[in-house]
C-alpha cells in the first residue's frame, strides 16, 4: 500500500514538467506528496505538516525550482531534513554511576523486559560491565518469571522479591544489592503503563526520585501510530528521560513515531531492537531511519 | 453551488480527527468523499448533522463486515470444542485478551480449556498459568521450546476428552514479515485437523490500539496465513483510538468483535462502533 516516495515525487514532477515552468504552485503540489508519505509512515498530523513547511521554504530558498532534476533535489532536501531532525550520530547511555541505575519506561508489551534483558547482554559483553537486573514489575503476571528466564539466558542476575508489592522498595534493594555484589550497572524494568493511568504514572516518578537514575530509557513500540507524540510528552513530562528506545524495528513499519518522538520530546533515540532474541539490538542510524520512513 | 468556507474548515478539521486517530490517508480520503458527496445532495447545513453522517458512515464501512450489533463470538452447541486461535505481532496483548475470554466464556456457563502453544517468549507459558488460576479453567502445556503444534494437539485431544465447549489456543507474537513463523501457524493449524477436523474455527486477529498503519499489513499477511475470522483490538483505555480497523475491517472484511480496556479479567468489551467512532472526538 505504500508506494515509495521518490516514485511519487517523481510522477509529481512528471506532472509539473509538462507545465513548461515550475512555479511555487507545483512544489506546494510535490510537498503534499511528501506529505502523504510521511502520514502513511505514522509521522505525527501536526508535526507532517510543520515538516513540510520548513522543506517548502528550504526549497523555495534554493533553487529547487530552476534545477535539472528537481525531483531528486526535494528528495535530498526531504531526506536531509529528516535525518538532521532525528538528531546526529547514535549518543551512548551513560555509565558513570558506581554502580549507574537505569531506569526502563514505556506503554504495556512495548519491550521493556525484553530491551532490559538486551542491554544487560551488550554491556556484559561490549562493555565488559557486570550488570544487576532488577524486577519492578510487580503486576503483569509472570513478569517477574519473565526476566529471570532473560537474565539466565545472557548469564546476568536478576534480583527480586516475590514477597514485596512496592517497586519503589525492590528498585533500593536491587541497587543495594548491586553494591554489595560489585555489580556496576543496575537495570531496573518496570511494569508498562498507561499515560493516563495517575497512579502509575506516579508510581514510575517515585522510582525514579528514589533512585536518581543515571539513565532513564523510554522504549516505543516502533509500529506506534499518532498517539506516540502524547505517550512521549507525558512520560518525558513525569520522568524527563534521557533516551528513547524503539523496538521491533525487524518488521516492515515505517517507523514514523520516531520522528514525532524527536520532535515533541528532543531526546535522543539511542538503541534500536531488531527481533526477540538478545543479541537483537543495534545502535541508532539517523539516515537509514530517514530511508525506511521515507520507504527508500 | 460551491461550498462555503465553513464547510472546507469543517472538513478539514474532520481529516484532523480521522487522520490523528490512526484511521489512515486512504480511509480518512473515503470518508471525507461520503461525506461531501452527501453534503452537497442533503443541503448539509450545521455541525451537529455532520456529526451523525460521520457517525452513519464510518459505522457503513464497518457494517459491511458484520460489525455493530451483536458481534460476540457466539459458539455454537453442534461444534464441540469450538477451537478459538490467536494470533498477533509481539506484545499486543493475545495472552491477556485469551484471560479475558477465558473468563467471559466460563461465566456463561461453558467449559473452557486453554493451550499454551507459545512455548518461545520467556515465560510464556507462566504467565497464562497465571490466568488459567485467575479464571479456574485447566491449561495443557509442555515445556518451553517444545513444538507449539504438539500442544495445540495435545490441547485439542484434552478438550475432547472432557468434553469441553471451548478451546483457546495462545500462539507466540510474530511479526508478519517473518515466512518461517507465519508458516508455522499453518502448521499448527494442519496439526489441530488431526483432532478438530474443522478447526480452528476462529481465528482471533489480536491489534494493538496504538499501532499505527502497519496494522494493514498484519491484518493482510495474518490473513493470508490464517483466515482471520474476527479482531480485537486492545489497550483502548489510553489516549490511542485504534482508527486503523476501520480500514481494515473495510477492505478485508473482518469483523471486530472485542477490545480491550485495560489489564484486569473484565476489561474486555464488546465492540460497539457507534462508541467507537465517538471516542475518536473525545481526549
Ligand atoms: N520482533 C521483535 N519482538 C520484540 C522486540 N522487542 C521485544 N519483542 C517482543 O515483544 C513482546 C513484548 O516484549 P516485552 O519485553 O515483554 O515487553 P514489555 O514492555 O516488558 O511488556 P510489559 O511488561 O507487559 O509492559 C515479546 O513477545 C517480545 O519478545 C524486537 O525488537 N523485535
Ligand atoms: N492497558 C491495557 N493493557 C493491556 C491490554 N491488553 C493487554 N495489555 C497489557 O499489554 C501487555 C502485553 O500483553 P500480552 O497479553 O502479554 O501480549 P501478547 O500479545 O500475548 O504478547 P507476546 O506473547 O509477547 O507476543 C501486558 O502488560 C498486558 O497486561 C489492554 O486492553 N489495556
Ligand atoms: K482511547
Ligand atoms: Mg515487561
Ligand atoms: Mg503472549
Amino acid at each position: 500500500m505504500f508506494d515509495n516516495l521518490s516514485e511519487k515525487l517523481d510522477k509529481a514532477f512528471h506532472v509539473l514538467k509538462g507545465h513548461g515552468q515550475i512555479t511555487e504552485i507545483n512544489v506546494a503540489e510535490t510537498l503534499k506528496e511528501v506529505r502523504r508519505a510521511l502520514l502513511d509512515a505514522d509521522v505525527n498530523f501536526k508535526i507532517a505538516k510543520e515538516f513540510t513547511n520548513t522543506v517548502k521554504e528550504k526549497a523555495l530558498g534554493q533553487n529547487v525550482l530552476t534545477t535539472l532534476q528537481p525531483g531528486q533535489l526535494m528528495v535530498k532536501l526531504v531526506k536531509d531534513e529528516l535525518t538532521e531532525l532525528m538528531g546526529g550520530d547514535a549518543e551512548e547511555i551513560d555509565l558513570s554511576g558506581n554502580p549507574s541505575v537505569i531506569l526502563m519506561s514505556g506503554l504495556q508489551g512495548s519491550g521493556k523486559t525484553t530491551f532490559s534483558g538486551k542491554l544487560a547482554n551488550y554491556l556484559k559483553n561490549k562493555k565488559t560491565k557486570k550488570p544487576l537486573l532488577v524486577a519492578c514489575d510487580v503486576y503483569r503476571p509472570a513478569a517477574i518469571d519473565q526476566l529471570h528466564v532473560v537474565g539466565d539466558q545472557i548469564g546476568v542476575e536478576v534480583y527480586s522479591d516475590r514477597d514485596n508489592n512496592d517497586p519503589v522498595a525492590i528498585a533500593k534493594a536491587g541497587i543495594a544489592h548491586a553494591k554489595s555484589t560489585g555489580c556496576n550497572v543496575v537495570i531496573i524494568d518496570t511494569a508498562g503503563r498507561l499515560a493516563v493511568d495517575e497512579q502509575m504514572m506516579d508510581e514510575i516518578s517515585n522510582i525514579h526520585k528514589a533512585i536518581e537514575p543515571q539513565e532513564t530509557l523510554f522504549v516505543v513500540d516502533s509500529m506506534t501510530g499518532q498517539d506516540a507524540v502524547n505517550t512521549a510528552k507525558a512520560f518525558n513530562d513525569v520522568l524527563n528521560f534521557d533516551g528513547v528506545i524503539l523496538t521491533k524495528l525487524d518488521g516492515d513499519t515505517r517507523g514514523g513515531a520516531a520522528i514525532s518522538i524527536k520532535s515533541v520530546v528532543d531526546k535522543p533515540i539511542k538503541f534500536i531492537g531488531t527481533g526477540e532474541k538478545m543479541e537483537a539490538i543495534d545502535v541508532f542510524h539517523p539516515s537509514r531511519m530517514a530511508d525506511r520512513i521515507l520507504g527508500m | 453551488a460551491g461550498k462555503s468556507k465553513v464547510d472546507d474548515e469543517v472538513l478539514d478539521n474532520l481529516e484532523e480527527v480521522l487522520v490523528t486517530s490512526d484511521v489512515g490517508v486512504n480511509t480518512t480520503l473515503k470518508i471525507i468523499e461520503r461525506i461531501e458527496e452527501r453534503v452537497s445532495r442533503d443541503k448539509y447545513m450545521g455541525t451537529d448533522e455532520l456529526n451523525t453522517i460521520l457517525r452513519e458512515e464510518i459505522a457503513g464501512l464497518l457494517s459491511e463486515t458484520n460489525s455493530g450489533e451483536d458481534t460476540e463470538i457466539a459458539v455454537p452447541k453442534d461444534k464441540k470444542p469450538y477451537v478459538i486461535m490467536v494470533v498477533g505481532v509481539n506484545g499486543v496483548g493475545k495472552t491477556t485478551t485469551i484471560g479475558k475470554l477465558a473468563h467471559k466464556f466460563k461465566a456463561s456457563g461453558m467449559k473452557v480449556v486453554l493451550g499454551a502453544a507459545d512455548t518461545f517468549r520467556a515465560a510464556a507459558i507462566d504467565q497464562l498459568e497465571v490466568w488459567a488460576k485467575r479464571v479456574d479453567v485447566p491449561i495443557v502445556k509442555q515445556k518451553m521450546g517444545s513444538d507449539p503444534a504438539s500442544v495445540a494437539f495435545d490441547t485439542l485431544n484434552s478438550a475432547v476428552a472432557e468434553n469441553a465447549d471451548v478451546v483457546l489456543v495462545d500462539t507466540a507474537g510474530r511479526l508478519h514479515n517473518k515466512v518461517n513463523l507465519m508458516n508455522e501457524l499453518s502448521k499448527v493449524k494442519r496439526v489441530m485437523q488431526k483432532v478438530v477436523p474443522d478447526a480452528p474455527h476462529e481465528v482471533l486477529l489480536v491489534l494493538d490500539g496504538s499501532t499505527g498503519q502497519n496494522a494493514f499489513e498484519q491484518a493482510k499477511q495474518f490473513t493470508k496465513a490464517t483466515e482471520v475470522t474476527s479482531l480485537a483490538v486492545t489497550k483502548l483505555d489510553g489516549t490511542a483510538k485504534g482508527g486503523v480497523v476501520i480500514g481494515i475491517s473495510d477492505q478485508f472484511q473482518i469483523p471486530v468483535k472485542y477490545i480491550g480496556v485495560g489489564e484486569g479479567i473484565e476489561d474486555l468489551q464488546v465492540f460497539n462502533k457507534f462508541e467507537f467512532v465517538d471516542s475518536f472526538f473525545k481526549i
